[in-house]
Parts: structure tokens; sequence; C-alpha cells
């Protein structure tokens, strides 16, 4: 008789972007020191204000600590063995698209986010991070026309160093915690947004980052501002390939929204995971955090973490305008060894501040997967409301999930729910959806979609369907 | 409607077949030709619901010897999906609650796999809707069940009848039904029986798996077959069942004393 595919299998599914793109690339030596900040600094020929803000950093890092609170176990990791600065050997950022390496673009295009004109994206806007640097940014031009600014860091850096000033640090700042501190310290590239006061922007704007060097470290900052009464989509997709030895993934992403400004930032997070015993795999260590500066502002976090070793990464809103709103969506998947320890801070200081978080874990194989989130609502918080709904769901028997949820509110009146539940997907379930002509791996796919749809619906459009086809990719196999 | 001419559907022989490592059907022989309503009854462990489970391709049972033919063609060798879409279908004693697929999507992509079966193509969502509707009438269902998720918080009812729908919308050849009338009071087993005997044609025939003589009422079996430890004792016609109703199963454990002079196996 014919034996199903078991969902084992349906999750041990190869990762198809580990592979590496040969490429010329300037490295620096390994290791940290306070020169190789002022290298890094140095070749980015960066403002002063630039070098010290990386310099108290690393000066405050050196007396931190790594974190240990989280429910992730890994080798201590190196901090020496790093090179902190890896480009593409290609002189300058080139001003026309036809101009980047077309070993680069090739590897973009194997990723799925071709950068080229005739294959773009039609209304996404693209920045692509290769190792440290990026090396193209589509619709550029257009976006200005509208005022939006958006290219890399270090592009904004010299071209608007008057706002790099006014915003960098401010949400997150240098000495925040250990891995933003080493970020501050040594970050290469990321994006920069800016959407002046009342304007819409007329695109999605999306950063792909792709790590490609195997010993390098990636250290990335973004920073998005939205002015008063502006709006912008933003979307953040990640690979890298497959190497035996881990590699460490420390970005720090700002957001800032003024009176009545909106910042949708969703993440499709696909590191190389290791493999199933394992080995290698991206650390990823992320401070994300959005500030509601402004009264009425809005700022919503929707993630779908499926890749990296390890995931540290609790992405908050700091809500001070009076009536602002945060909002958390996550789907976090693990397989194999993976170990997620992921949720959010809603940090409530104005008031009638509202916030939801929608948390869904998915574990499978052997992997771990915590949700670990905090809802704080302080003394001038009045009329402050939070709703949290975090579901699991185990795939197989030798898979865990853990949810630490802290509640500290200083309103006696306040509002605040929680729901959690867990669940199971059954050997049974599954045959029920054969015997109506299903197959096995749709029908673990109809129900892990069932399960994360509340996330997906927040999802910009075009990436929705993606994650579909990734969370069901991950999990082939993993079903017995 | 017994034709001696009728094509075979499904011809059964010397099934056998265990789960872990307990042998449950122990050389189950059966024929059955389009047109035609089988009826298997038997006491709980006898093998009855372990034959639907089997012949549908549940994962836990393990054939052990035997064959199945289905239209002629080896169906032991193909997974679950594609004897669904081939035209077999199981209708569960216990349908599974499925929280977060939407009733109506499940619906859809069933219906889309079998009609792939069949080499017809797939219909879009409106015309899906249409042709749902039309169904529901099957079963008087609530169209509200629809946009529920598939048997999350349905009664014993209401999921027996999504059965019943799903039944209607794939449309198959052999329908086996495992035991449809348990939990079901009586005005529901009218309902669901109504709609086995309204799907019920000289093409496709029905297996049903049941208990209790009070299916058979309200739908009436051409064959009645006694299964008793993991084989079938008897076959007989209708008047089978009402025997069975009459005297108890005593004088099948009697008579399978007899034959195997052995205890009967209670699984």
């Amino acid at each position: 008789m014919a034996s199903s595919a078991t969902v084992g299998d349906l999750v041990s599914q190869p990762y198809k972007y580990g592979f590496v793109t040969d490429i010329e690339t300037e490295k620096i030596a390994k290791g940290l020191s306070e020169d190789v900040v002022r290298l890094i600094s140095a070749k980015k020929n960066e403002p002063a204000f630039l070098l010290d803000f990386r310099l108290r950093s690393y000066r405050q890092w050196l007396q931190m600590e790594e974190p240990d609170w989280a429910t992730l176990g890994h080798p201590p990791i190196d901090y020496q063995e790093i090179i902190y600065y890896a480009a593409p050997k290609q002189q300058e950022k080139k001003a026309s698209l036809d101009e980047v390496d077309p070993k680069l673009l090739e590897t973009f295009d194997k990723l799925g986010i071709p950068l080229s004109e005739q294959k773009r994206l039609s209304n996404v806007a693209v920045d692509a991070v290769f190792d440290s640097v990026s090396i193209a940014t589509t619709y550029r031009e257009k976006l200005a026309e509208h005022g939006v600014i958006f290219c890399s860091i270090s592009e904004a850096v010299k071209d608007h160093p008057d706002l790099i000033e006014k915003y960098l640090g401010t949400v997150v700042p240098g000495n925040d915690n250990y891995f933003a501190a080493l970020n501050s310290a040594v970050f290469s590239d990321g994006s920069f947004v800016f959407i002046p006061k009342g304007v819409e922007c007329p695109m999605e704007l999306s950063t792909y980052f792709r790590i490609n060097s195997g010993d390098t470290g990636q250290f990335e900052r973004t920073l998005i501002v939205a002015e008063e009464g502006a709006s912008v989509s933003y979307l953040e997709g990640c690979t890298a390939p497959m190497f035996d030895t881990n590699q460490l993934h420390a970005a720090v992403v700002e957001l800032v929204a003024l009176d009545d400004a909106s910042i949708k930032y969703s993440t499709v997070q696909n590191w190389y995971a290791g493999d199933e015993n394992g080995k290698g795999g991206i650390y990823n260590f992320v401070t994300k955090r959005g500030q509601c500066r402004g009264d009425r502002s809005h700022i919503s976090w929707t993630q779908v973490e499926t890749g990296s070793a390890i995931t540290w990464k609790y992405p908050s809103c700091v809500l001070q305008g009076a009536d602002s709103v945060g909002e958390f969506y996550s789907v976090a998947l693990t397989n194999n060894r993976q170990q997620a320890d992921t949720g959010t801070k809603m940090i409530h200081v104005g008031p009638r501040t509202r916030s939801t978080i929608v948390s869904k874990g998915i574990s499978a194989g052997h992997s771990s997967n915590s949700y670990r989130g905090l809802v704080q609502l302080g003394p001038k918080a009045v009329g402050a409301r939070n709703y949290s709904q975090c579901d699991s769901m185990l795939i197989g028997d030798q898979a865990a999930a853990n949810t630490y949820p802290y509640i500290r509110s200083q309103q006696p009146d306040a509002r605040i729910e929680h729901e959690a539940s867990t669940c199971r997907i059954s050997a049974d379930q599954l045959f029920y959806l054969q015997s109506r002509g299903i197959a096995f791996e749709e029908a673990v796919s109809m129900m892990v979609s069932g399960f994360c749809r509340d996330v997906f619906n927040q999802l910009p459009m075009e990436f929705a369907a993606e994650a579909d086809k990734l969370l069901a990719l991950k999990l082939e196999g993993s079903v017995g | 409607m017994i034709r001696p001419d009728a094509p075979v559907l499904l011809e059964i022989r010397d099934l056998t077949a265990r789960v872990e490592d307990q042998p449950i059907l122990k050389g189950v022989s059966l024929t059955i030709r389009a047109g035609e309503i089988h009826a298997v009854m038997g006491r709980n462990g006898s093998g009855k619901s372990t034959l639907s489970k089997v012949l549908a391709g549940h994962p836990a049972y393990t054939v052990t010897g035997g064959t199945v033919l289905y239209k002629g063609e080896d169906l032991l060798s193909l997974e679950p999906e594609l004897r669904a879409r081939a035209g077999l279908f199981l209708g569960f004693q216990y349908p599974v609650e499925i929280p977060g697929v939407s009733n109506l999507e499940f619906l859809r992509v069933a219906t889309n796999a079998r009609r792939a079966g069949k080499g017809e193509e797939e219909l879009d969502t409106f015309a899906f809707e249409d042709l749902v509707r039309e169904r529901l009438q099957v079963v008087q269902m609530d169209p509200a069940f629809l946009e529920r998720s598939v048997n999350e918080g349905f009664s014993g009812g209401e999921k027996k009848r999504n059965e019943i729908l799903q039944m209607a919308l794939l449309e198959p050849l052999v329908a086996v039904l495992d035991e449809t009338d348990s939990g079901l009071d009586i005005d529901a087993l009218r309902i669901v029986a109504g709609g086995v005997n309204h799907l019920a044609g000289p093409d496709n025939a029905t297996l049903l798996i049941t208990h209790y003589q009070r299916l058979l009422d309200v739908i009436t079996p051409d064959y009645v077959h006694v299964m008793a430890a993991g084989r079938i004792l008897r076959t007989g016609g209708k008047e089978l069942a009402l025997e069975l109703e009459e005297r108890g199963y005593d004088w099948v454990d009697a008579e399978l004393a007899a034959t195997e002079r052995t205890p009967a196996e209670v699984g």
C-alpha cells in the first residue's frame, strides 16, 4: 500500500536560496576594535556626528553583556571572528542599473527580486542590499516626484545628513541593548525612508537583504520617518546562502510616526536556518522599534519569520501620542533544530492609546518556539487598551511552544485582554482532507494558512500569497 | 437495484489488514456492481469500520494480503487523495474538525480535485457557489455552515449532513458510509438517508456500514453482509438485517464458534 508522505518529509525541503554568488568582495580584516569602527566610518566618508555615535555605542557595548534571558541556546559567539564589513567590488553606486554588475542582478533575479527595469514588480520599489552595501534602489525618481526619499542609509548620510542626525538613534539609542549597541557601532548599510508631511507614499517600498559572504556579519540599519499625516507601507525580505558556520545578523530598525502618520512594516524573513541537525544558519538578533510620536499616529508590524537558526526579535511600539495605535501581527515557524524567541512590546505612554497583538507560532521537528511579549501601561495612559492573542500550532510530537506574556499596568481601569491557544495538526485531520482528494502537501498548507490567516491578511497583497507558499515549502515533510 | 450485467465497481478479494500488530481483517471478499446498495452489519470490533478505512487508505492500517480492484484497477496502490479523485468516497463516522479552514473553501478545493479526476474543468468561485447552494438542498443545510470552519462547532447531526453534502458535491462512484446513522436523531436520520437515496443511481454504488437496522428502514439495501471477527460470515437480502434485528448478534457468535471452533475475537 502506498504510504503517505509524512509531515516530516514535508518540512525537510531543501533551502532553495542557499547558493553563493561568486563575486569579488572587498572585506576588511576580522575582528572588532575602535579602529575597525573608525575604518567603517571612514570608508563611508561619514560626518563627525555619525562617527561619534558609532564610537559612543562601541564603548558602551564593551561595558555590556550578551543577554541570556531568552529561551535560546547557542555556543558563545566570538565577536573577534567576524568580519564587520564586506562589499561587492564595484567602485561606487551606479547611476543606472545597467551598470550594476550583472552577477548581482542575476543573484536578485534568482531570488525572485528582479531589479532590471522591464521585469520589475509593478508598484513596488526595491532597495537591494548585498552583504554590507546597497547595490540598487528602483523607482527612485518616481518617488522623488512625490517628495518621498527612498535610498540606502549610506546615501542618506551623504545627501540628507540633517535628517539622519535628527532621527537616527532617537528610537533605539546606541546603548539600548547589547545587539543594538553592536549594530550602532558597526552598521554598514540599510534603507532610509522619508515621507514628507501629508504624502501618502504612492507605492510599496521594499528592501531585500542578501548575505553572501560566509564569515561576514550583517548589521543593517533602517530608518523610516513619516511626517504629519504621511503614510507608507514597507516590506523587508531576507535570504542567505547555506554555510556550515553560523553567521551573525544584528539589525536595527527605527520607525518614527508624527501626528496622524501611519507606517506599516512587514517582514518576510527567510534567512538560512541551518540543516536538520542544526548545523549552520543565521543568528538573528534584531532590534525593531517604532515610535508613535504624534497624536493619532499608527504603526503596524507584520512579520513572517521562517528562517534563521536563532531568532531573537521583538518589534515594538512606543505609543507616545494621544490616541496612537500599535499593532503586531506575527507568524513564526520553526522546524528541525530552529529556535525562536520572538514577540513584541507595546509601551502605552499617551492617553487612549490602543494596541493589538496577534501571534501565531508553528513548531515542527525538534524546534522551540517562544512568544515573549510585554504590554505596559504607564501613569498617563488613561483609557489605554490592549488585545493580545497568542496561538501555537504543534506539528509532530518533538517540538516545543512557549508563551511568556508580561503585563505591567499602572492604570487601574485599563482594558487588557489576553487569549492563548495551542493546537496540533493531527494525522486524522490530514487523512480527512486527503480522503476528499486534497493532496497531502496541500492539506498541510491549507491547515497552516488557515491558522495564519489573521496575520497573512495584514501583508501587502503581493506578498501574502508568497508567504503562504513559503510556509508550505518550509513545512514540506514535517507531519508524521 | 440488482442487475447481474451491471459493471463491477469494487471487487474485494481475501483482504487482510492489521492496525499496529493487531490483525483486524482476516479475509474479506465482496463484489459491488453499479446500482447496488450494500449494507455491512456487525458488532463493534467486527472489523467493519476497518474495512471502510482500508478502502479509503487510512495510513494507520496496513494491508497484509488480498486485492481490491476499483473499476478493474488496483486501488490499494493509490494514495488516499487519488482514490477520492477517482470517485471513492468515505463518509466518516466521526468527521474531524479543522479550525481555520473555511468549509466553503474546503468544499471547493475537494470538488475541483474530484472534477480534475473526471477530466472536467475547475469551477471558479462563482460557479461553485451556485453548485453548492443547489446541493445544500439535498441535506437541507443552512448556507451559514459554509462560512464556518470545517465541522468546527457543528453538532453530530450537522457534521453528518456536511458529509452527505460533500458526497453530493463529489458525486462518487462508490460511497462508503461508515456508521452514518450514529448519533442522529430521527429527523436528522431521515434527512441524511434522504440525501443518500437521492444520490444513489444506476451508475454508482453505496456501501453502508452500520450497527442497527434503523438506517436500513429508510435506505433499502440490495445485499446485507454480516461481519464478525474480520470476515463476512453471511450474505443475504434485506431480510437478513431484519433477522439480526430480531435475533440479535448471539447467533452470529454461535455460527462463528461453529466455523472456527474458537471464541469470537473482539478487537
